[in-house]
């Protein structure tokens, strides 16, 4: 059956991750790996993984765009030179998934709102953040229901987990993941709280999602909801799981969430880096499957 | 035991009542008290005061509840009414952000603790950048000290120096530590630290030990101190500022401030304020003892008090599972876990 070419910009962690992903696909193939060190691991292990790569950034990879048909690929460098990357790479008529908090495209949280992007045929979708990716759809689930006017996210991270780019730049993480609880979650208003748990063994991560309805909460209907929206997110996260709740407080729903990762190149413990991983593949994966069924034809952009 | 002479040395006491004692308050302090106590404090010449919801900046959540007023609310009624104390304020990354740090200093806090956990620094240097960038007194706050040993501890106060951070904390916010783990940490951090960069010691009172060990940081090189008049603070409260004022007036410490004024403020305004005797009981010990964050105290007694399993079994299990500050989503779940397990709760099949 025939695939989707797709090149991985960035060869740190989460490209790496995204290569073993994407090589399990049955609409993605990965092709080449952008990279801007040639002795760099990511770039050392996707060559040994079978895939083309150069160390010149993404202008390396441009020359190579048509001839070897790449049409999606997968941004995980940094919000900074995202801009720049995805410019070049639309104009060639490649679509991009953006993992980083540039957001320039729409957001993006497959099984809340994937479908709508597909059928706009957008060129750029951004992945929010790995705390995004595993408290909005619950943020969703209730919002379906009834009226939200308030939720608030906890996200857990192992402090092995969160890179130097997360840290250095935590505002941006909670300004991206609080703006996308409103924007994707359906709630009014939305605060995401991020901690750093350093224990040894590394834990898990945990997500606490809270919401306020603004009326009685519907028990029985949200908890439905919820279930059901788990069990999406476990299409693609299998180790998305339900710890406790949803519990009832007055108008107060809150769900203890979590994500276990599938320990592809990333370890176990770092379910915030698989959930963005897999949500990004996921979102690829609908994409190929339009172009495939040729409901969705990918058109180089005039330039301006 | 050979004890220094300390007569003379200078240290700069920042008193807590208004940001960690909100804690004990569940965050229940009115503008007029906010008023009120930080006018005494001004009056008894404490030179620091910190106001802010207990989480500090962008604290008011589902997580950490929420206070009578904003953080701006309270800032812009208090700080008029100095004469001479500067007001501070708490930014946790991760919960509170520059935007409200820039909005703070717009209300006239001119002083900031960024804190973040202990082995986590390099989360800051945003915010300890920005702090310096306003002008303000910046402090690089070490959270749960006792998690790092004294070289790891003191990498990472270097690295907040490295970000611009005038001071470097040691914070004892479990209440844990003794005498000696305080000493070995200032000493890491003195012989790491540029000469001008000042040390701090924030105590919890959990196993009684704030005021030695307010003392032994002394000791060590510490010149300022935080505590709060008559313990407010979460678990068994901070420093008592009062009597550690005692303490170090007696020893011949400097610190400026008037100890009857202190005295006063601590008897008359500031236990007729607490909902409960800040005291060590059976959980805030459990919590020095065990090595838990104060601050988790009334959320434990809160989920004990719904799903029936003990506040001292929930605060045990937290520390085994290596829960830090910030975590209280963490105590409500831990304790349905284990409702769960005693069959005291149903399980959602899911």
């Amino acid at each position: 059956m025939k695939k989707i070419k797709c090149a991985l910009i960035g060869s740190g962690n989460i490209g790496t991750d995204l290569i073993y992903k994407i090589q399990r696909s049955e609409f993605l193939e990965p092709v080449w790996m952008v990279g801007i060190d040639e002795k760099s691991e990511g770039l050392e292990r996707a060559r040994s993984m079978g895939l083309k790569t150069t160390a010149l950034g993404v202008d390396g990879l441009l020359p190579f765009v048509l001839e070897d048909n790449i049409q999606i690929a997968f941004d995980a460098t940094s919000a900074y030179v995202h801009a720049e990357n995805s410019r070049k790479l639309n104009e060639l008529g490649v679509m991009m998934i953006d993992l980083t908090p540039a957001a320039i495209g729409p957001l993006c949280v497959p099984p809340v709102n994937l479908r709508q992007h597909a059928d706009k045929r957008e060129m750029n979708v951004n992945m929010i953040s790995c705390a995004g990716q595993a408290t909005i759809p619950i943020v969703n689930a209730v919002s379906r229901v009834q009226s939200v006017g308030y939720a608030e996210i906890v996200a857990s991270l192992a402090s092995k987990s969160v890179g130097p780019g997360t840290r250095a730049n935590l505002d941006e993480f909670t300004f991206t993941t609080s703006n996308a609880i409103v924007q994707v979650g359906g709630a009014k208003k939305g605060k995401a709280l991020a901690i750093i748990n350093p224990a040894e063994p590394p834990v898990i991560m945990r997500n606490t999602i809270n919401c306020l309805t603004e009326d009685e909460p519907q028990q029985d209907a949200i908890t439905a909801s919820v279930l059901e929206m788990i069990k999406e997110v476990q299409k693609y996260v299998p180790g998305y799981r339900l710890v406790n709740g949803p519990v009832f407080d007055g108008n107060r729903v809150s769900v203890f969430m979590e994500v276990m990762g599938l320990g592809d190149y990333l370890p176990k413990y770092a379910g915030n880096l698989d959930i963005m991983t897999a949500a990004a593949c996921r979102t690829a994966e609908m994409f190929a499957e339009e172009i495939i069924s040729g409901k969705i034809q990918l058109q180089a952009k005039e330039t301006v | 035991m050979s004890v220094t002479n300390l007569k003379g040395r200078k240290v700069l006491l920042h008193d807590m009542c208004l940001r960690d004692g909100m804690h004990a308050k569940r965050e229940q302090i009115s503008i007029e008290q906010m008023v009120k106590v930080a006018t005494a404090l001004d009056a008894a010449g404490v030179p620091l005061i910190q106001v802010t919801h207990g989480g500090g900046l962008g604290g008011n959540s589902l997580q950490h509840g929420f206070a009578m007023a904003s953080n701006e609310e309270y800032l812009q009624a208090v700080v008029p009414k100095m004469k001479q104390a500067k007001i501070s304020v708490l930014l946790i990354p991760g919960l509170g952000t520059m935007r409200e740090l820039q909005s703070a200093y717009d209300c006239g806090a001119r002083s900031v603790h960024v804190a973040t956990h202990c082995t986590e620094a390099d989360t800051s240097p945003q915010h300890i950048a920005y702090a310096r960038k306003l002008g303000m007194d910046t402090t690089g706050f070490l959270m749960m000290a006792h998690l790092n040993d004294p070289a790891g501890l003191a990498q990472q106060g270097k690295l907040m120096e490295s970000y611009g951070a005038q001071t470097v904390y040691i914070t004892d916010s479990a209440g844990y530590m003794l005498p000696g783990d305080v000493i070995e940490r200032v000493d890491a951090l003195r012989a790491v630290l540029k000469p001008e960069t000042e040390i701090g010691f924030h105590g919890h009172h959990n196993l009684g030990m704030g005021i030695a060990n307010s003392i032994a940081a002394i000791e060590a090189g510490a010149s300022r101190i935080d505590g709060s008049v008559a313990g407010l603070g979460a678990g068994a409260g901070n420093t008592p500022l009062e009597v550690f004022l005692a303490v170090c007036d007696r020893m011949g410490i400097v610190t400026g401030v008037d100890l009857f004024s202190l005295m006063d403020v601590a008897e008359d305004i500031i236990v007729p304020m607490m909902d409960h005797l800040v005291r060590v009981d059976r959980e805030s010990l459990t919590l020095g003892y065990a090595g838990v964050y104060s601050t988790f105290l009334l959320h434990a007694k809160r989920a004990e008090k719904r799903f029936g399993v003990s506040a001292r079994d929930i605060l045990v299990e937290l520390g085994r599972k290596k829960m830090i500050g910030g975590q209280e989503d963490m105590i409500e779940d831990t304790a349905m876990t284990m409702a769960k397990e005693r069959g005291l709760l149903k399980a959602q099949a899911a």
